[in-house]
């Protein structure tokens, strides 16, 4: 399995919830100890380990949070 | 390690105004992937509508002009005509597209206008607060259809689509979705198919996306995808209903 | 210089294309549509573009778009084509987009008729459309005019970044006058805001919207400022027999040769008549206005319509002299009943 890597510009997160949805690995969730710039729980990579870098979760984010590293 | 996704070089640094899990921060995203694949950013002039997109000369980087509401494929066809060596792209909304500005769409269609527009169906006008489309879709309730759009009194949504690819001049019309992780990537497909039909200049070209809008929907951003699919889809069939080969 | 026989509008076709305009873009109205098939002839063979338009609308939306290309491009209607194009007016305006926007006007309101008129006068030298704003407005009297004034209207246009309207009655369009044919244009200026593909620098945007208050305030005086300097330099207006006038008679286009001739004949009458003939209908030439009336007991605006351009010359005169109206609609005043009205004034006032 491919390994992966997902960096986030959290500034930019609407907390929509799209790429935590379609993760077929499960990586992603808010991170419910920080509001971000504009008030919301950002996305985190809660299960880093787990990431293939498949970058669905980019491709699904409107917003331009999410880049994606692949081995 | 290396970077698979990241923001394409076709779209600036400037953060949208969009609202959570609005699909139009996205569309934008494809067709800027699309321009930075064929390396045609420095010869693009992008055209935005009236509507919740206005803003969009501040995302693309390029060089960007914004309309009056539903007048863009007019602008697009002067520039054109007079710089055929660029690329066109229109982008606008249903209220923009198949209201206000059904007669400049039609026209420039059935002119032939080596032009492509994209075209955002979220079912009502969002900007101004959710009130009624062309393209709302029957029993569909917005703040100027309270009860429900209803045809003996709103008349029938209208599939801009199919519509257009009975004219002559349209060269490749689409329609997809962007609700999952496949209609997206269909989606970018097409737009890049629309652009390749301008650049051999076979004629108009469009596609037709249905988008989400949470917001004057009332439903959170995923409930919103499947929106799309439950109740747009069946109605607005996705697929190509016009591809004209090359000669 | 060639002499040649010419149609009006023709003779501001091929002014245009001696300008270098290189995009036409139009929608059929009589008495205006002879500029479009002329057009329609020409542009192909030298490279230019034109475009039949689905409507009004459209058309003025394409010059917003060929105009932002940096090229000359123009279009042409009548009244109430005109009036559909405001809302592009508005637009190309706050734009700041150089063109040129012919109107060979018609009488109205409605469908009117396609009898020439005047009584768009309000419509063009107030903005027209929605917003604070001006276009400059000229006012040709005939063939060679409406072949100069189209060539100017585009040195403006680049000058300013400001639309140009031409206003014309209809009658200018059909007469056929011989006039000099002008040199082709060949200097231009660089319109570095041009959208034309960002290759080797910053992307350009055309835009009008401004949402922040102090954003909209800024723009409006600046263009403000903009039309303050308009104002400055380029006020325009003929005068003839003024000096020594006690009877000065204002009209514009095609009405300022009739009234020419009632002027004449109102002279040889012994009644001290005199004419100024705004050429700029905005800016409005006030000061040619307050010139003329240094011996005037009154002043007589002679239009093509019930009465706007009166306006103008009593805002210029702000209450100083009386100003008399005399107009009619659906006819063209003839010199004989201007000449009458001008004895029946001086008549009244014991001149
Ligand atoms: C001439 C004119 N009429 C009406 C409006 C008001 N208006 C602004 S946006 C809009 C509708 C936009 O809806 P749509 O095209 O569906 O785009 P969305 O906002 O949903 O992306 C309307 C009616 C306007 N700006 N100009
Ligand atoms: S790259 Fe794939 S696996 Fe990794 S977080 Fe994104 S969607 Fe999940
Ligand atoms: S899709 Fe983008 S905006 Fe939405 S939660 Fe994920 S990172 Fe945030
Ligand atoms: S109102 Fe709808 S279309 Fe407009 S930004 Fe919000 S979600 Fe998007």
């Amino acid at each position: 399995m491919a390994k992966g890597k997902v960096k986030f510009f959290t500034d930019r997160c609407k907390a929509c919830g799209l790429c935590i949805e379609f993760c077929p690995k499960d990586v992603l969730g808010f991170d419910e100890h920080t509001i971000n710039i504009l008030g919301y729980h950002p996305i985190k990579d809660l299960k880093p380990e787990l990431c293939t870098g498949c970058a669905i979760c980019g491709v699904v984010c409107p917003d331009l949070v999410i880049e994606v590293e692949r081995e | 390690m290396k970077k698979v996704f990241q923001k394409p070089e076709s779209l600036t640094d400037a953060k949208n105004h969009y609202c959570p899990g609005c699909s139009h921060g996205l569309i934008h995203r494809l067709i800027a992937e699309c321009m930075d694949e064929m390396n045609i950013r420095e010869k693009t002039i992008g055209i935005c509508p009236v509507g919740c997109s206005v803003l969009a000369y501040d995302y693309f980087n390029c060089d960007m002009l914004e309309a009056a509401h539903g007048r863009a494929p007019a602008i697009a066809t002067a520039i054109k005509r007079l710089l055929p060596d660029r690329f066109l792209f229109t982008y606008q909304g249903d209220g923009d597209l198949a209201s206000i500005g059904m007669a400049e769409i039609v026209h420039a269609s059935a002119r032939g206008e080596k032009i492509t527009v994209i075209f955002v169906n979220n079912t009502l006008y969002g900007m101004t607060g959710g009130q009624m489309a062309p393209t709302t879709l029957l029993g569909q309730v917005t703040t100027t259809s309270p009860y429900g759009r209803k045809a003996e009194n709103e008349g029938y949504p209208m599939k801009m689509a199919e519509l257009l690819s009975s004219n002559e001049g349209s060269a490749y019309i689409c329609r997809t979705a962007v609700n999952n992780p496949a209609n997206i990537n269909r989606t970018k497909r097409a737009i890049k198919k629309a652009f390749q039909v301008q650049e051999k200049g076979l004629g108009f070209s469009m596609v037709e996306i249905l988008s989400a809008c949470p917001t004057n929907w009332g439903l959170n951003p995923l409930d919103a995808m499947k929106w799309i699919e439950d109740n747009m889809v069946p109605y607005y069939p996705l697929g190509e209903f016009k591809v004209k080969e090359e000669q | 210089m060639e002499r040649v026989l010419m149609k009006g509008n023709e003779a501001l076709a091929e002014g245009a294309i001696l300008a270098g305009c290189r995009g036409f873009f139009g929608y059929p109205i009589t008495p205006s549509s002879e500029i479009a098939e002329y057009m329609a002839r020409k542009m192909p063979k030298i490279g230019g573009v034109f475009v039949q338009a689905e409507s009004e609308l459209a058309a003025i939306n394409m010059v917003y778009g060929g105009a932002s290309t940096g090229a000359r491009v123009m279009t042409a209607s009548s009244s109430p084509g005109l009036s559909l194009k405001q809302e592009g007016i508005s637009f190309i305006s706050e734009a700041e987009l150089p063109c040129l926007i012919v109107n060979v006007s018609r009488g109205g309101p409605g469908l009117g008729g396609i009898q020439p008129a005047q009584s768009d006068y309000f419509q063009a030298t107030r903005g027209g459309g929605h917003g604070d704003y001006h276009t400059i407005v000229l006012a040709p009297s005939g063939s060679q005019e409406m072949m100069d004034f189209a060539m100017e209207a585009f040195e403006l246009a680049d000058k300013y970044r400001i639309p140009v309207m031409i206003m014309a009655e209809g009658t200018l369009g059909n007469i056929m006058e011989p006039i000099l044919m002008r040199e082709p244009v060949t200097k231009f200026s660089e319109k570095p805001w041009a959208t034309t593909g960002c290759r080797g620098r910053k992307p350009n945007i055309v835009n009008t919207l401004h949402l922040g208050n102090e954003e909209l305030e800024s723009r409006n005086h600046q263009l403000f400022n903009k039309y303050q300097i308009i104002k400055e330099n380029e006020k325009r207006a003929d005068a003839f027999l003024v000096e020594d006038a006690e009877i000065v008679v204002v009209a514009f286009g095609i009405m300022s040769r009739i009234v020419k001739k009632a002027v004449i004949e109102a002279r040889k009458k012994g009644v001290k008549a005199g004419l100024v003939r705004p050429v700029t209908l905005w800016p409005f030439p006030d000061e040619h206005i307050r010139t003329a009336a240094k011996n005037a007991r009154l002043f007589l605006s002679v239009e093509i319509s019930m009465g706007q351009m009166i306006q103008d010359i009593q805002l210029a005169l702000a209450g100083r002299v009386p100003v008399e109206f005399y107009g009619r609609i659906g006819f063209t005043p003839n010199p004989e009943e201007i000449l009458q009205e001008i004895m029946r004034l001086a008549e009244r006032e014991g001149l």
